[in-house]
């Protein structure tokens, strides 16, 4: 241990940190040599973001010391952790849109005589940077607006080398790029490693931590639960050091049998996607929906919900035709979660209460005047029967973790007394624990005879827990099948393979 | 699907029944310093401002005046003719919007009134009139703003004007002044001290308590009132949940016009006249009532309590500076000191809670 410290380009030794009764971290220590790629996994809620918080100079530790390439580093803002050379690469990207590739990578290290800019000192620079990534097609001069998301994360990475960072922390950086993206950023990852830069990567995607790290270091409870080389270590032995118990509690099921048919949907379109969507969903059944990013599987629940226009098709609840609109269809009993949360499924800065009663207040109201004793009991006991942690009825809901809150979500959908639950993502951002608790929920559903649409990208969820899985790709639904006929490399083809197909029909049709 | 229902919903009940009781014991906890800092602080505030003046003026010869019931009463009277409009905005602001048009409504709601009595309509008509107008500036304001989807910073700043045009155009460009005795009703209406003397505060007063609490009490246990909040702080998330939105915001805004035309009453009863360009600069005051109230300009917050009580504290300000024999611009610079710092300690609280 002494040893690895000692050549570690990164090393926080016995690092503690209080919020008010919460301990967030405990005498954690976690080191990162140069040339190395470290994975940082664990719950949310164990203590990541605070760890890296404390390493970007947001947060000062209570107790423990950091040193980056030997010298003390006790940054007391992420200036000055960035001037030391720590860079954070954030799922959510720092970048000024209107401004062009070159601009943003050396905001705030213009290249300037006498207040002027330097353009011909910075474009050498910018080029050297993005030709290091290897990515040197990349046009400095080209408003960040226009360039895809993985390009834009690539502007962030260059600003970082340009800044000289010596260690580059990577949260949850693909939870928005497309298979293909993730590919490209694991090669620029790479490339970093062998620059002997330090690396830090936070995802929970075990596989991707399998493809990208050389080691990890796993949070529980803001202790440190392990850490190792990543070399002869199973998935599931991470994920049981992660949430301290059996992968066999993963994916719990219940069992359930399909009913008659519930949802029809009969060549839906919408504006631009989904097109041509047909499926029946019979009660009793839990569909998964799998598509990469774009595919069109929001799109596809919107438009049967009424969020989205249709522009021709037909949706059926029990046989009878009806126009998509929220109002109706929550009254036709359509139940849609969306997949994000804060900007659209809550209402953050609103009760728990108010967020799930918002879709049906009836039960509680007499012409238009609420009882709210009546209604604090009612959603008290849906907090309880979904183990919603939270201190009251009354408490903000953004002041709970994402599980809980998603919790609330899908009760909202439940106490609207919904029977076809269209659920978009329900797991995304969630820790281990309280997936499975949703996993369970989703099969009690079917169990009760309630009909659920889980749409996700992640194949082994689905695998698990639908009984049929439905495959999209450019807005078209590809396959479905039974569950027991996919698997993980099916669903991958499926996605990608009729990809290329329409691409080449739309280029023919074009043409 | 509905012969369905009762049976999952029974179902539903069976399973509710058996949860444990864990969560209920926890209860509320909200911390007493808490609710003072938010529900409260407004209020608070106005307290210190008072007392700060008191004590600025009992320290000068011949003071003590700004603490005696004359002076408590030129105060609320005061109050009642920013925090009547005010109440509206308190909606609107709660409701993810801005009316920049609603002193403009005012003045010519106020004209219309004033135009009634001149026509020598009955006092209960001509008050009709101008709260009608002002219903209806509203009603425009929403459903421009729900039908052109354009954001109501420009949709009122554009009917500010055509208000105040509109004025100008039915008062002949000239202010319209009633002869005294056609409108003796409103004569008390805001004087500060009413007689008999036994009512305290003028009319004008009572009324906005009464309004206040009428507002408050929709704002917590209306359906509406909910939707308002939902709307306010997230718009898709209303959509999602089957509020119908422009309905809604419709709603909202004729409410503040309908607040804009009961404090046309409360203008023309003051002046004793109907001037369609009255209504000029009046709206920043309303708007800095409810901000200083707490009331946030991105939606979502703000309470009567708080919007009674910066409007209170404009009043206490102005009415000090005018006792301890300050000029008008220490008001101004005064006022605009605390409509900053009220929002910036906002703020701060508000980071403050989301790094807990």
């Amino acid at each position: 241990m002494q040893n690895s410290v000692a050549d570690s380009l990164l090393a926080m030794q016995g690092i503690s940190k209080r919020f008010g009764a919460t301990q967030a971290l405990a005498d954690v220590s976690f080191s990162v040599r140069g040339g190395e790629v470290m994975a940082l996994v664990g719950e949310n809620g164990a203590g990541k973001s605070t760890l890296m918080k404390i390493l970007s100079g947001a947060h000062r530790p209570d107790a423990g010391a950091i040193r980056v390439a030997g010298r003390t580093f006790a940054p007391g803002s992420p200036q000055q952790a960035r001037d030391a050379g720590v860079a954070m690469i954030y799922q959510e990207l720092n970048l000024a849109p209107e401004l062009s590739v070159e601009d943003n990578i050396m905001l705030g290290r213009e290249a300037s005589r006498f207040g002027c800019l330097l353009r011909s000192r910075q474009r050498p620079r910018v080029e050297e940077a993005l030709e290091l990534l290897g990515h040197g097609e990349l046009r400095p001069d080209a408003p960040v607006r226009s360039l895809s998301v993985g390009a834009q994360q690539l502007v962030e990475i260059a600003r970082a080398l340009v800044h000289d960072a010596k260690v580059i922390v990577f949260d949850e950086p693909t939870s928005s790029l497309t298979g293909h993206d993730v590919e490209h950023l694991f090669t620029v990852i790479r490339r970093l490693r062998a620059t002997g830069r330090a690396i830090v990567y936070i995802s929970h995607f075990l596989e991707e931590v399998r493809q990208l790290c050389d080691r990890y270091t796993v949070l529980r409870d803001g202790r440190v639960a392990g850490a190792d080389a990543l070399e002869g270590v199973s998935e599931s032995d991470i994920v049981s050091l992660m949430v301290g118990r059996s992968v066999e509690e993963l994916f719990p099921t219940v069992p359930h049998a399909p009913g008659d048919v519930l949802l029809s949907l009969d060549g839906l379109c919408g504006e631009r996607f989904p097109i041509d969507a047909t499926l029946k969903l019979r009660r009793g059944e839990i569909l998964g929906v799998f598509g990469l990013v774009g595919a069109g599987r929001t799109e596809l629940l919107r438009s049967v919900f009424g969020l989205d226009a249709v522009k021709s098709g037909r949706v059926r609840v029990c046989g009878a035709t009806f126009s998509p609109a929220p109002r109706s269809a929550i009254a036709k009993g359509l139940g849609f979660v969306s997949e994000d949360r804060k900007g659209e499924g809550l209402a953050q800065g609103r009760s728990i209460a108010d967020n799930l009663t918002y879709s049906r207040l009836q039960p509680y109201s007499t012409m238009g005047w609420l009882r709210l004793g009546a209604r604090r009991a009612a959603v008290q006991r849906w907090m309880t029967q979904l183990q919603v942690k939270a201190q009251s009825p009354e408490q903000d809901i953004a002041a709970l973790s994402g599980g809980n809150q998603q919790k609330v979500a899908i009760a909202r959908v439940l106490h609207q007394d919904a029977h076809a639950l269209l659920l978009d993502e329900p797991t995304r951002g969630i820790d281990v624990g309280t997936k499975a608790e949703i996993y369970r929920l989703i099969g009690q559903l079917a169990a009760e005879g309630k009909a659920v649409v889980f749409v996700s990208s992640y194949c082994p969820e689905l695998l698990a827990v639908c009984d049929r899985i439905a495959v999209m790709s450019r807005g078209r639904i590809a396959a479905i099948r039974d569950t027991n006929e996919w698997n993980e490399h099916a669903i991958m083809e499926a996605a990608i393979a009729t990809d290329e197909a329409t691409g080449d029909d739309d280029e023919r049709k074009s043409a | 699907m509905n012969e369905s229902r009762p049976e999952t919903r029974s179902e539903y009940r069976g399973n509710l029944s058996g949860g444990s009781r864990a969560l209920a014991e926890n209860g509320h906890r909200t911390s007493g310093w808490q609710l003072l800092s938010t529900t409260l602080g407004p209020l608070l505030a106005l307290c210190i401002v008072w007392l700060v003046f008191a004590f600025l003026d009992w320290t000068r010869p011949l003071g003590g005046t700004f603490a005696e019931v004359r002076s408590f009463q030129l105060i609320v009277v005061h109050t009642a003719a920013v925090a009547v409009p005010a109440l509206g905005m308190t909606i609107i602001i709660i409701a993810g919007g801005i009316d920049l048009s609603v002193g403009a409504a005012m003045a010519l709601a106020a004209t219309v009134g004033a135009y009634g009595f001149l026509n020598g309509y009955p006092p209960a008509v001509a008050i009709g009139m101008c709260i009608a107008t002002g219903l209806a500036a509203g009603v425009a304001n929403g459903a421009l703003i729900s039908s052109l989807r354009v954001v109501p910073f420009i949709v009122t700043l554009g009917t500010m004007m055509v208000f105040q045009g509109v004025g100008r155009f039915l008062a002949g460009d000239t202010p319209i002044r009633p002869p005294r005795e056609s409108f003796a009703v409103l004569d008390e209406f805001q004087a500060p001290f009413p007689t008999p003397a036994w009512q305290m505060f003028s009319p004008g007063v009572w009324v906005m308590l009464l309004l206040g609490i009428l507002v408050s009490i929709t704002l917590r246990y209306a359906v509406f009132g909910r939707h308002v909040f939902a709307l306010g702080s997230n718009e898709a998330t209303a959509r999602l949940c089957g509020i119908n939105v422009p309905l809604t915001r419709v709603a909202v805004y004729a409410l503040g016009g309908l607040f804009a035309g009961i404090a046309g009453v409360y203008q023309f009863a003051a002046l004793g006249e109907g001037n369609p360009m009255d209504g000029i600069g009046k709206e920043l005051p309303i708007i800095a009532a409810v901000v200083v109230g707490g009331g946030s300009l991105s939606g979502g917050r703000g309470s009567v309590l708080g919007t009674l009580s910066g409007a209170a504290i404009m009043a206490v300000i102005n009415h000090g500076c005018t006792t301890l024999n300050v000029g008008d611009m220490y008001q101004d610079i005064l006022i605009g000191a605390i409509i900053i710092a009220a929002v910036a300690l906002d703020q701060y609280r508000q980071r403050r809670m989301a790094d807990k």
